[in-house]
């Protein structure tokens, strides 16, 4: 397995993971237009999960495309970040899951989209935008609720303490980002953290909202080792196709 | 001669204008005021070394649904006019609203959707926002936005403060 493909197999995983999470909320929003919202973002993530799903299969060169890499893996073949396999739980947990993941991307996109890898640097340049549109949403109702009632206020800074600690893995460097950025075909995880950083602070500030401690504890979904939530995720996304393999409509 | 063998070449313009017929006639599946002429999503059209047409059609927003919908209308298009067209995804230069034609625009308000902001520029004003939506109706730029999410990937919605009429605003984005 090629550094390159592994790089931008942790990003489609992330993306379909976090996509299937929202895609839970389909129906059971607080309001229509957030049905709506969640299940757009979740529609874009999926369709830039597809776009990097063709580049990995293509990058590892065994014929393995969408479906196999979506339905045939097990938990400890995914790579996705820990943090998009946290369950939704309420709104404000889902808002700021979001919000911290959305920050991310932006960064993220923003810089792969001067990669040298033509494909990866595409796709980016066009989930740039999405992103952008996402943080949108996502910020504003942050803002919405830290600074709404002391209710909202309490719930989504206890999911903010709640989530933080899953932010360390975002910005740890490991063999797989530095090979993908020596040869240019990726970004080094680390070099985000300070755009992230003053993203989340400004938003953060406006949502009357403490900057919690620096997050120190490890986790490593990009290496395979997920919390318990990945399994169950997988189970509900993959038992269609696992019952009736090939199956389409 | 011999390099028309081994590479795609552009169509004659009597063939190019015939195309461009056709295409103009396919409409977008939510929005069938505007054809994907208007959309500004048809990148190439040309004559592959092995005969057949290829067009290349630069996906809207990643996850709308109606893109799969979109190639398959226009290859549907192109050869029911007896054309042996295929088509390629193009993701550089990615499309954004900025693609939309001026005769697209003006469909869009005509229909009672306002059309996008011009030049969406840095994607980092996109992190900022927000971009002021003139009502369809009545042209007062006191807007509300009601929601980032519309009827459609595509569409945001707004209420006009001086009318008071909800509209759909086709992002900038």
């Amino acid at each position: 397995m090629t550094a390159r493909f592994r790089y931008v197999l942790r990003l489609a995983d992330t993306n379909l993971v976090l996509a299937q999470r929202l895609g839970e909320w389909v129906g059971h929003a607080p309001a229509l237009e957030e049905d709506l919202g969640l299940a757009n973002v979740s529609l874009d993530l999926l369709g830039q999960a597809r776009l990097l799903f063709a580049h990995a299969g293509a990058l590892e060169g065994r014929g393995r495309g969408e479906d196999e890499f979506a339905y045939l893996r097990e938990e400890s073949e995914y790579f996705n970040l820990t943090l998009v396999e946290q369950p939704n739980t309420d709104f404000g947990d889902t808002i700021v899951r979001q919000f911290l993941f959305d920050a991310w991307q932006a960064a993220l996109y923003e810089s792969l989209a001067a990669c040298r890898d033509a494909t990866l640097a595409a796709i980016a340049a066009k989930g740039a935008r999405e992103a952008a549109y996402h943080l949108r949403y996502s910020a504003g109702w942050l803002v919405r609720l830290g600074d709404g009632t002391p209710e909202s206020h309490a719930r989504v800074e206890h999911s903010l303490a709640k989530l933080w600690p899953f932010t360390h893995e975002l910005f740890v460097d490991d063999d797989i980002d530095r090979a993908a950025a020596s040869e240019g075909m990726g970004v080094l995880a680390s070099t985000l953290e300070p755009a992230w950083s003053v993203r989340v602070d400004r938003t953060l500030g406006s949502a009357r909202l403490v900057r919690p401690a620096p997050a120190t504890f490890g986790w490593y979904g990009k290496q395979g080792r997920h919390s318990e939530h990945l399994g169950y995720l997988l189970a509900e996304m993959q038992s269609l196709h696992r019952a009736h393999p090939g199956a389409t409509w | 001669m011999s390099a028309h063998a081994t590479r795609a070449t552009a169509p004659p313009p009597e063939l190019l204008a015939r195309l461009h017929g056709i295409l103009a006639q396919v409409a977008d599946p939510e929005i069938p005021v505007l054809s994907v002429l208007d959309l500004g999503i048809i990148r190439h059209l040309e004559i592959r070394p092995d005969g057949r047409l290829e067009v290349g059609v630069a996906p809207t927003y990643s996850g709308c649904p109606a893109n799969a919908v979109i190639k398959a209308d226009v290859l549907r298009a192109l050869r029911a006019a007896g054309f042996d067209a295929v088509a390629a995804d193009v993701l550089a230069p990615p499309w954004s609203s900025d693609w939309l034609s001026d005769e697209g625009r003006r469909k869009l308000l005509a229909y009672g959707i306002a059309p996008p902001s011009r030049a969406v520029g840095s994607v980092r004003r996109l992190w900022r926002g927000d971009v002021p939506a003139a009502c369809p109706r009545c042209g007062s730029t006191t807007t509300t936005l009601q929601s980032e999410f519309g009827s459609t990937p595509c569409k945001a919605l707004y209420r006009c403060d001086a009318c008071l009429e909800p509209f759909d605003y086709f992002k900038c984005l």
